[in-house]
């Protein structure tokens, strides 16, 4: 039997560490031992498919309920390829997010910002044959959170995305152009490199946006790779 | 070349996600021998982490109509995940080699930059004696940290430790 082709190992510097102290919940929940080096098998190089006939997409997070959301009407766009530029077609994207106001749809959320009945915070949606995607959202709020003394979290979007194999899952955060917060954030600043964490920030995009309807912001996003030769690792 | 995008952490809201039936791979019907696997996830100073996101893949039996091969949990207040599953096979390994039966885990959660991976291998299997991972991990206590035990009817049970004395091996894959 041939072996599977590995996916690529990572490029140093743009993933963020597991102990990353400025962001307090990382001290006791990170290892200290040293991940343990693996070739992969095909239990990393396969992984679950999702089609949208089985889980119905959810792109207009602005109308959920079928009334209008409270707050700043967006659209989010983008492509998601691989690390050799290759489109990754027909991948389901899970999108959730705080409210305007800064506040999340959920339990353990108890900061003092109004829910909005109309918004409930999740999305889905899956790539097409080009990799494109694009849904409808309302601009999150910025919330504290207890880090430190007066800390806040960048206005942001959380994105959890599966790609072709167990070994591409990828869970992350997007951010705003311009928002001062984002100096002082150390989950944004926990990616060591500053060109990867840049490109956690989305861009305006005049294309995107439509005319008296919303502004649109691009997120492009990529996933591991394939690696070129075998053993790679 | 254009690197993979950075991880950032799944933080604590996800479970706006969360569909609590995907704990459950037998759920569409597939035939084998149902099994649980559950355990608790524990941090640094041994305390529940309630807030986790567990996801679990296996490639066999092979993804169908009838068998997701994914599953998600979240874990509770004792930080206790559990998923309801079939027994996975053995699957082949690199360079004809066997892997004893097992099942991929990956744990996000809030104080995670990017999801810990790991896997849990079943006590007893014969495989697990020339499995290559298991094989590659030197010290016996630290290879114990990937093997479910049993704890029940058809259950098994794996803790995994974030952090401290015995701390889970994660895999670098």
């Amino acid at each position: 039997m041939t072996d599977p082709v590995p996916f690529r190992p990572i490029s140093p510097g743009t993933q963020p560490p597991y102990d990353a102290p400025a962001y307090v919940g990382t001290i006791k929940r990170h290892p200290k031992q040293k991940l343990h080096p693996m070739p992969h098998t095909i239990t990393e190089t396969t992984g679950p498919t999702f089609s949208a006939s089985q889980f119905p997409p959810l792109a207009d997070m602005t109308m959920a309920t079928g009334k209008p959301a409270l707050g700043e009407r967006i659209i989010v766009a983008g492509t998601i390829t691989d690390e050799d530029g290759r489109p990754v077609p027909h991948t389901m994207i899970e999108i959730w997010q705080a409210n305007a106001t800064g506040r999340y749809n959920h339990r353990s959320d108890q900061h003092d910002a109004p829910l909005d009945p109309n918004f409930h915070g999740a999305g889905r949606v899956f790539t097409d044959e080009q990799g494109r995607y694009r849904f409808l959202t309302i601009r999150p709020g910025a919330y504290p959170w207890p880090n430190h003394r007066n800390a806040w979290r960048p206005n942001h979007i959380h994105f959890s995305y599966f790609g072709p194999a167990f070994a591409t899952r990828l869970v992350t955060q997007m951010y705003f152009p311009g928002d001062p917060l984002l100096a002082y954030d150390p989950i944004f600043h926990a990616v060591p490199d500053e060109h990867a964490r840049n490109r956690l920030i989305a861009a305006f995009d005049l294309d995107i946006t439509e005319p008296d309807y919303a502004l649109g912001f691009r997120f492009d996003v990529v996933l591991r790779g394939r690696d070129a030769t075998p053993m790679g690792h | 070349m254009t690197s993979a995008t950075a991880s950032q952490t799944i933080g604590p809201y996800w479970h706006l996600l969360e569909d609590p039936s995907w704990a459950d791979l037998t759920r569409l019907g597939v035939e084998g021998e149902k099994i649980t696997l559950t355990g608790a996830v524990l941090d640094g100073d041994g305390k529940p982490c309630g807030d986790a996101c567990v996801e679990m893949w296996q490639s066999y039996p092979i993804v169908s109509d009838r068998f997701p091969g994914f599953g998600r949990s979240n874990t509770d207040g004792q930080g206790v995940y559990r998923f309801t599953t079939v027994k996975p096979g053995a699957v082949a390994g690199r360079g004809n080699t066997q892997q004893a039966p097992h099942i991929a885990l990956c744990i996000l959660s809030r104080g995670l930059m990017r999801g810990l991976v790991t896997r849990a291998y079943f006590q007893g299997e014969a495989l697990n004696d020339t499995d290559p991972l298991l094989m590659s991990i030197e010290e016996p206590a630290r290879r114990a940290t990937l093997i479910a035990t049993p704890a029940g009817a058809a259950t098994w049970r794996m803790d995994i430790r974030l952090q401290g004395d015995s701390e889970t091996v994660f895999l670098d894959i």
